[in-house]
């Protein structure tokens, strides 16, 4: 059972989504719950991953080896650590929502349109549990094809300007990323990423290398100023490419400085960490307030994902300074905990939030925050998950949202005061721009006529988003069991990165 | 013998269970199935609280401080759920639970006719939890769980009549300001965690004297002591949810809720989390002198000039608001003296006393038909007796008449103020004794508006008849009949807690102030014991009372009530000269001293202004028309172009495309 669970977890939704493909639009009653029945077995088939897992080493387990092309001693080397392993779990977990909001709502192409998030779950899956960097490439880069593609057969208006926008961002950052990763090779000898890891290099290869990884994962998670390409691929994507978009691809970026830019180059990384704080800072706070001027609600969740996910960048960049500060290690992995807690916890939040604007979206056909008003006076029992998933996005204890944002600030003030100063007015501005939103569309009198013809959620609609209330209230009720699969593994990048590799 | 955390945890889960099952279940059970469940449940836990009260008092149980769980472990650090029961939170529990269900049963008649009765059910059960989840934490964390939840809530019910714009409005104020005070609360934990590598209470109450010897560089040349920076950042904190002056601008605002909630929330309990917090703290406080400073001077401005603005409005909940944000200023004044009894003695008088003021003005507006303007009433007293009578007991406990509660809480303050000799107890000692004739003045003159002379109530007919006098058939003065008594579980609450308004003082004043009551729950340095020293005069309560014709208080607050009789009842033409006559400074304090105007037109108006220039021009035009435009429109062309050859093949192509390359990795993996 064991071996072969995550090649499993790899190909089972891939060929599911062929198989979907297959089936086709003319029997698209059949295709949807062979879709389902997919995202449910993989979902199901994780959680061993989750079960069986060694919580006291940090060594990969579920490995899987066998050579892949020999010639580049590429192989197809598969495992998860305890930072792999909740990203995988939320992977399999987001798919479903997906699919069940999909069900009736997508007109044009369904086949496609399951086909491709499933399809795009596999080589998720698979990014986060390539343990060959080769491997990983490959994933990385087919994984933007079925969301370019979702985009652009199944998005808005703009969807091809905002594809393009999308595509060439994140390629761009990838050649750099693979001209880093086949540098190494040659010195190396392997794409093996623990092979990688432990490749001795010199200050300026260490900074070149860094600088290349820091151009694709900080646009991909994103960071300010490469950040624009996000909320114009949200507007433009259908509510499920949002809801994976936001919920699982950003949080590649966040993986990415994990398991590459950091323990390959430590020294880089501890050069550069000024500028990925102050970079992470900023968008807390800029983009904070350019949240909350956002007229569009998918922009405002949007911006929102980038403000939170400068706590990712900030909890994983704390490490030097608080080396250096307090002269010992013991909140350096507190940060990267954060970090973790945060992705986890975003992916369930945003998930949500986009569940939440696409129920309303596919009622109206509109985003802007001004076509609606009141809509609690029509349908109370979203208003009711709304204004909870608002407050989870405005970090309230209980919720999800406070643990990853709670545990960075605490780390933060251990590497400077005013780190943990600015991080902390996330409380003030994330409450602003959420709860004004929600002041806006959910409360109010019936704000026009098509909000007083609003109908409240529908069984499916409900069951999505009780799974995802369930999901962050339990992740911010008891957020234990998650730290503790990640202990050892972040302890030991700890150690990982505070270990010079220069001669 | 120990106290069984299993009884500990069914006080706090009784409130939140039933608050699932009013809640979510609501609409199944109905109405009186909502209100049963929740007030047995917050009753049950009354009566256990007091029970573990009596339990600890007699000595029978020891002080309980444990772990119930652990919420996390990060880098070493534990993270947990936990509760600390001693005298400090037994008094908090019995507090909550009691003044809750007072509440409780007022709202059966206040809001009899709402169509979100169990909802509302459901939230004050709801609060309840956190409220005892806020007072019984014995760690930082589950503290602040507490405090934001009792701030969720308070938003929900502030909001709870959603449709109306003034309420969602005040909700989000609320909420953010009470943010603003998160914000320095947060950073306080963070810095205990920094110092202590712990979260909880005990461990940095054990390094508080040595961090009283550390410094805190903020920047290169500002280095501040350790403890006063943990303790401002705290008090920050307090300041927000306390309502304290710049933070105190969303509690008049709050009185947009019903008016239970405000007696509840916005008088009685979770507004006075602030002064329990930092009376728990006061381990860590009374090291630092300059936190305390900061204290008094916030807690004296806060008790005097907010009793002014209770002078100049005529919204009655708006002024026991006001007088609710004087008195909180009264108990962080004793708190910042290093009276920290003193500070939690008037904090549960007040409980009682501002509850019963709250709930009747609640029962005059239920009376009158929801109207709230004191100008249109007046002579209800004989027609409400039980509402006036009980309000002037609270009017006269709120002002500190000799033998009521309030006389003891607020006369210790004074003197306690009076014995400092920290930095700003002067400044404070003058604004609180100043306070106790504005006090007098704003709660008679409510009293005198509403229940004394003229009836009013008739001006304000569909006619438009106003300024002249009518004859008494004509009772349709608003919204249709004349002014009533509330049914009895209106009026049943409203003698529940004048009892405690009358005899809660006297009765305790001497064990909880002089008696070590408070045991290790409260501690204060020998220097800073302002309490012990007043405990050489005090000998009992009765002659303690009497000794009061000897001191300015009684006289100013005796001043206060002749000046409103005279100027509302006796001259009420007086009052409009004097007004006239201080017309620059009424429109001062009719502006509340421009504190919403400048949230409003520098805070809000200047963040949105700046969010509209970051994303004009930084995203917009700065990134992605100088960078990305230029690369953007040439790819964007050149795609375009490819595409016309494709179009209609593109996604199946695509998807191919993908089927091939999973197809290439099977059979590189199927050869080797």
């Amino acid at each position: 059972m064991q071996a072969g669970l995550l090649s499993t977890l790899i190909w089972l939704p891939i060929v599911g989504g062929v198989l979907v493909l297959a089936l086709g639009d003319s029997r698209i009653a059949l295709a949807r719950w062979v879709a389902l029945a997919t995202a449910v077995a993989s979902f199901l088939l994780s959680l061993p991953l989750y079960m069986g897992f060694d919580t006291s080493t940090a060594a990969f387990q579920f490995v899987e080896q066998m050579p892949w092309i020999p010639a580049f001693n590429a192989s197809y080397h598969l495992g998860v650590d305890g930072i792999a392993l909740p990203l995988v779990l939320l992977t399999t977990f987001v798919t479903i929502p997906v699919v069940i909001a999909g069900w009736t709502v997508i007109e044009k192409r369904p086949a496609q349109y399951f086909a491709a998030f499933l399809i795009m779950e596999g080589l998720m899956v698979g990014v986060f549990s390539a343990l060959d960097a080769l491997l990983f490439y490959f994933f990385w880069e087919a994984m933007l094809i079925p969301m370019f593609l979702i985009i652009g057969i199944w998005g808005g208006p703009r969807r091809v300007y905002a594809t393009l926008k999308f595509f060439l961002y994140t390629f761009l950052g990838s050649v750099f990323m693979l001209v880093a990763l086949i540098y190494m090779y040659l010195q190396a000898g392997s794409y093996d990423i623990v092979a990688l890891q432990e490749l001795p290099l010199g200050f300026d290869e260490q900074f070149w290398i860094f600088l290349a990884f820091f151009a694709a994962f900080a646009v991909k998670i994103p960071m300010f100023p490469v950040h624009t390409w996000l909320p114009d691929a949200h507007v433009e994507a259908p509510t499920g490419g949002s809801v994976v978009l936001a919920a699982i691809m950003l949080k590649m970026g966040g993986y990415g400085f994990l398991r590459f830019a950091l323990p390959i180059a430590p020294d880089a990384a501890r050069e550069l960490d000024t500028l990925v704080i102050a970079l992470s800072l900023v968008a807390v706070v800029y983009i904070g307030f350019v949240a909350l001027v956002q007229t569009d609600m998918k922009k405002l969740i949007a911006y929102s994902s980038i403000a939170h996910m400068g706590f990712v960048t900030l909890g994983c960049f704390l490490a030097f300074d608080i080396a250096t500060g307090t002269g010992s290690l013991a909140g350096a992995g507190m940060g990267i905990d954060g970090a973790m807690v945060q992705m986890v916890s975003h992916g369930l939040i945003s998930a949500a939030m986009f569940l939440c604007v696409g129920v309303m979206y596919d009622r109206l056909h509109s985003r802007e925050i001004s076509a609606y008003g009141g809509v609690i006076n029509r349908m109370p029992m979203f208003g009711a998950f709304m204004v909870l998933f608002a407050m989870a996005n405005s970090g309230l204890p209980g919720t999800s949202g406070f643990v990853g944002e709670f545990l960075v600030i605490i780390a933060s003030f251990k590497a400077n005061f005013w780190y943990a100063f600015l991080a902390a007015t996330t409380l003030i501005l994330g409450a602003a721009y959420t709860l004004w939103l929600v002041k806006r569309v959910i409360f109010g009198p019936v704000g026009n006529v098509h909000v007083a013809t609003l109908e409240d959620l529908n069984g499916r609609e409900f069951f999505v988003l009780a799974v995802l209330a369930a999901g962050v209230l339990l992740l911010g009720l008891w957020p234990a069991p998650l730290l503790e699969v990640m202990q050892p593994s972040v302890q030991h990048l700890v150690e990982q990165i505070v270990t010079s590799k220069l001669p | 013998m120990s106290m069984n955390p299993s009884v500990l945890l069914t006080i706090a889960l009784l409130p939140l269970a039933a608050a699932i099952v009013a809640g979510l279940f609501g609409k199944w059970i109905g109405r009186t199935a909502a209100h049963v469940v929740t007030i047995a449940a917050v009753g049950a836990a009354f009566v256990l609280s007091a029970r573990v009260a009596w339990q600890l008092i007699s000595g029978e149980v020891q002080v309980f401080n444990d772990t119930v769980y652990t919420w996390l472990v990060s880098d070493g650090v534990r993270m947990e759920v936990g509760f600390l029961i001693d005298e400090l939170s037994v008094l908090m529990m019995c507090v909550v639970t009691f003044v809750s269900f007072c509440v409780h049963v007022y709202t059966i008649g206040y809001m009899h006719e709402d169509p979100g009765y169990q909802r509302f059910f459901a939230y004050i059960s709801l609060f309840t939890f956190a409220m005892l989840m806020l007072v019984m934490s014995n760690n930082f964390m589950q503290l602040f769980f507490g405090w934001e939840a009792v701030g969720v809530v308070s938003y929900l019910l502030i909001g709870f009549w959603y449709t109306k714009p003034s309420a969602i409005f005040a909700n989000l104020k609320a909420f953010l300001v009470n943010r603003v005070g998160d914000f320095g609360f947060v950073l306080g934990i963070a810095a205990v965690v920094y110092y202590t590598g712990s979260l909880d209470y005990r461990d940095a109450f054990a390094a508080a004297p040595q961090l009283a010897q550390t410094g805190y560089a903020l920047t290169s040349s500002l280095e501040v002591s350790a403890i006063t920076l943990i303790c401002i950042c705290l008090f920050i904190g307090a300041m927000g949810k306390s309502a304290q002056v710049p933070l105190h601008v969303w509690l008049p605002d709050s009185m947009e809720g019903p008016t239970p909630i405000s007696a509840l929330i916005h008088a009685a309990t979770m507004v006075t989390a602030g002064i329990f917090m930092v009376a728990r703290f006061s381990p860590l406080f009374e090291h630092s002198e300059a936190a305390l400073s900061f204290v008094l001077v916030v807690g004296g401005t806060t008790a005097l000039f907010m009793g002014f603005l209770g002078i100049v409005n005529n919204d009655i909940k708006r002024v026991v608001a006001y007088s609710t944000l004087s008195q909180l200023g009264y108990m962080t004044v004793a708190l910042g003296a290093s009276a920290y009894g003193a500070a939690i003695f008037h904090l549960m008088t007040h409980a009682f006393f501002k509850a019963l003021l709250f709930l009747a003005a609640g029962s005059v507006i239920i009376g009158m038909h929801h109207e709230q303007d004191m100008r249109k009433m007046g002579g209800l007293g004989k027609l409400m007796p039980i509402t006036a009578v009980t309000c002037w007991i609270g009017a006269l406990a709120l002002i500190g008449t000799p033998f009521l509660s309030g006389f003891y809480s607020k006369d210790f303050i004074i003197e306690a103020v009076h014995e400092s000799t920290r930095w700003g107890a002067t400044y404070a000692y003058w604004c609180v004794l100043l306070g106790v004739f504005v006090t007098a003045f704003y709660t008679f003159r409510m009293v005198f508006m509403t229940f004394h002379g003229k009836p009013r109530w008739h001006d304000a007919d569909p006619h438009g008849e106003d300024g002249h006098g009518h004859g008494d058939h004509d009772h349709h003065g608003h919204g249709g009949g004349t002014p009533h008594e509330s049914p009895w579980v209106v009026t049943l609450p409203l003698v529940l807690l004048a009892i405690p308004s009358l005899a809660i003082g006297y009765l305790t004043v001497e064990p909880v102030l002089f008696g070590g009551y408070f045991g290790q729950a409260i501690q204060v340095l020998e220097v800073n014991d302002v309490l012990a020293e007043l405990a050489g005069h005090f000998h009992d309560p009765a002659s303690f009372a009497l000794s009061a014709v000897g001191h300015p208080p009684l006289w100013l607050a005796l001043s206060g009530v002749v000046a409103a009789w005279y100027l509302y009842l006796k001259n009420p033409a007086m009052s409009d000269r004097l007004a006239a006559f201080f017309a620059p400074l009424r429109r001062v304090l009719d502006n509340k001293y421009y504190f919403d105007w400048v949230n409003e037109n520098v805070f809000a108006a200047g963040s949105r202004a700046l969010g509209r220039l970051f994303w004009k021009a930084g995203d917009q035009a700065l990134i992605d028309g100088a960078l990305v435009n230029g690369s953007a429109n040439l790819v964007g062309s050149l795609a375009g172009a490819v595409r016309r050859v494709q179009t209609g093949y593109l996604y199946s192509y695509a998807f191919w495309m993908m089927i091939g390359l999973a197809g290439l990795l099977a059979w590189f993996l199927l050869l080797s």
